[in-house]
């Protein structure tokens, strides 16, 4: 089983390297640079400021030099946020995206797979069609407008939650159920679907004739099967969540991560762009690879690297 | 003999959006103790929807029985509540199904299939329903149960699988067992054995098997009385000896006809000319009038009797008739 491992291993790492490499050179072509503000900065002051940060140095010697102290998780100092290195930045971002993250992830799944779920065992029924409207609509208003409607309701024109900010779990109702509605409703449409083609099965007929009750019909035999799309959805859903959202932090004052990776871009701070970039792919990487771990757990056919025996 | 089981003109039909389909048009039929009663007929003639009904597994909506009774161990089976018959399902009645490569779940060990079973029934811990599932895949003949019962359905060959399924269907000791083609998805070696477990199962534990099947070969092997079954009626009704060696039903003689020989010069095989009546209208008379070469005026309009032959034997059809002509009797 270990050579399957080892090469998993070895093939994310080489995935992370492209990724590093393509977003280092992809960057530094973008035109503009950190120091081209509106205010004329002196030459001179320039050119130091591009020494100080090594960005005269021909490409190639920058690149090699990150790769060196990426090796040591060192991601550099944030030029724009000058009082902060980008490790900096992360360690206090990442704690409060994730937590937002996490919550977000628990309800969109715990809510989406039991509406699925529901929906498949009335199939074409009212609650079905209720629970699919409730779908689509999760689907297709973004977070955005969703949080917006959230506010309104909810904190103005009936104060039960405070508006934003992020301190007491109360502050923390609104932004999760405007950042899970849209995978919830995801994992609900997809859970339905395989859910009813696996209740279609002939072994749940099979089930049924052994006597079982519907509970364990639906909970024992069907849902581990039918889950598998969700599963396979899960690990992109996780990593995009749990490294933080931009507009959702921005609307509801929430001090994560998502805001740097899109100010990084406005600003051309390099090390902040690449290590909000390497931070992400990272995450997305490992929750790939759990997933395919989970394959193998939840259903036995999928043994990773074992010989059949 | 002591009846098991007894079906009263059981009608069961489906609503669909171009109208009601009648598969099962007035069954009755019953099944005695230790017995085993094959019940033949081409595709869609009705035999796994009847044995479905038995069971209450036919999906509803669309399907229902509008009319008839199954009566078992005096109680009609078509009235009792879903949670009283949730009791009686792989208890007193289980079923075995046609294709063991997807009878059984994929992500549970075969061992946990069958111990839920007897822990849905029994009331018995995880321990003791292990040791029974072990007995019972022992007696189904897999050999070392003790490691294959942890081990998944993928793992096994597709005899063997089905052994799986039978152990599960007998775990609990029922009285009746119905396997719906049970032999159809194997070949025929695995047939053979699986058709001797049969019959040694019920020596064993004295089973009344109702065996569906369009396979003549696999009933001569096994049953002991025949139904035969056409357009959601039986038609013929005998011992195995009385329908293969004497067939009245223009129907079943087509049906034996139909089978390829090897022994016979003449290779050709004979097929019944034309096809089933639609069952959205079926017709008024036998439904086998319009492919049968002996058929009468009265036969597409009005339904024959039944007509008793001996004490098991029995035929619809209006060339028994007394009032049929003799000839035509003689002929067939």
């Amino acid at each position: 089983m270990n050579s399957y491992f080892v090469k998993r291993v070895i093939a994310m790492f080489v995935t992370l390297w492209l990724i590093i490499t393509l977003t280092f050179f992809l960057m530094h072509s973008i035109p503009g640079n950190p120091f081209a503000t509106d205010r004329n900065t002196n030459e001179a002051v320039q050119k130091n400021l591009n020494s100080f940060y090594h960005l005269d140095d021909p490409l190639y010697v920058q690149y090699g030099s990150y790769l060196k102290s990426l090796v040591t998780f060192n991601l550099g100092p944030s030029i724009k946020q000058s009082a902060f290195t980008v490790n900096e930045l992360i360690g206090r971002g990442f704690p409060v995206s994730m937590e937002l993250g996490l919550w977000t992830l628990v309800v969109a799944v715990v809510c989406g797979i039991l509406l699925g779920v529901v929906a498949a065992l009335r199939h074409n029924g009212i609650i079905d069609y209720l629970a699919m409207t409730l779908a689509v609509i999760g689907i297709s208003v973004p977070n955005f407008v969703m949080a917006t409607l959230l506010i309104q309701q909810f904190a103005v024109n009936w104060p039960i939650f405070p508006v934003a900010t992020w301190s007491s779990p109360m502050h923390m109702v609104l932004p999760i159920l405007a950042l899970a509605s849209g995978p919830m409703a995801i994992i609900a449409r997809l859970t339905r679907s395989s859910m009813i083609e696996v209740l279609a099965q002939d072994y749940i007929r099979t089930a049924r004739a052994k006597g079982l009750s519907p509970a364990k019909i639906v909970f024992k035999h069907a849902l581990r099967n039918a889950l598998m799309p969700v599963v396979t959805l899960l690990g992109a859903l996780a990593a995009g969540i749990l490294t933080g959202t931009f507009v959702i932090e921005k609307i509801f004052a929430i001090p994560g991560m998502g805001k740097y990776f899109v100010e990084s871009i406005n600003q051309r701070d390099y090390p902040v762009i690449m290590g909000t970039t390497v931070f992400y792919s990272a995450i997305l990487i490992i929750m790939l690879y759990l997933v395919d771990l989970a394959y193998g757990i939840i259903d036995p056919r999928i043994k990773l690297g074992k010989k059949e025996g | 003999m002591e009846k098991v089981l007894e079906i009263k003109d059981l009608h069961v039909s489906f609503s669909t959006y171009g109208g009601d389909v009648k598969a099962v048009r007035g069954v009755t039929f019953d099944l005695h103790k230790g017995e085993t009663l094959a019940i033949v007929g081409e595709s869609g003639c009705g035999k796994s929807v009847t044995s479905q009904s038995i069971m209450r597994l036919i999906p509803s909506p669309p399907g229902k029985i509008t009319q008839g009774e199954i009566l078992f161990k005096g109680r009609n089976l078509t009235n009792v509540s879903e949670t009283e018959m949730r009791k009686i399902r792989g208890a007193d009645i289980s079923m075995i199904f046609q294709d063991p490569m997807t009878a059984l779940n994929p992500t549970l060990s075969v061992g946990e299939q069958i111990i839920e079973g007897i822990r849905q029934h029994k009331n018995i811990g995880q321990a003791e329903g292990r040791k029974a599932a072990l007995e019972m895949m022992e007696l189904v003949g897999i050999p070392s149960a003790a490691v294959r019962m942890k081990q998944y359905p993928h793992q096994f060959s597709g005899g063997m699988r089905q052994r799986i399924v039978i152990a599960m269907a007998l775990v609990c000791q029922p009285e009746v067992l119905i396997a719906d083609e049970p032999t159809t998805a194997l070949d025929v070696t695995i047939q053979a054995q699986i058709l001797e477990l049969f019959r040694d199962i019920q020596e064993k534990t004295g089973v009344s098997i109702i065996l569906i099947t369009h396979d003549l070969g696999v009933v001569a092997q096994v049953a002991d009385r025949i139904a035969v079954m056409y357009a959601g009626k039986i038609v013929e009704t005998g011992s195995r000896r009385e329908i293969f060696y004497n067939p009245q039903h223009p129907y079943t003689r087509g049906l034996l006809r139909s089978v390829p020989r090897l022994d016979a010069d003449d290779a050709e095989l004979l097929p019944i000319d034309g096809s089933p009546p639609d069952l959205f209208s079926p017709p008024a008379g036998c439904p086998f009038a319009a492919r049968c070469e002996h058929a009468m005026e009265v036969c597409s309009r009005v339904y024959p009797n039944k007509t008793r032959l001996t004490s098991i034997h029995q035929v619809d059809c209006w060339l028994q008739d007394e009032r049929a002509p003799k000839k035509m009797a003689a002929r067939i």
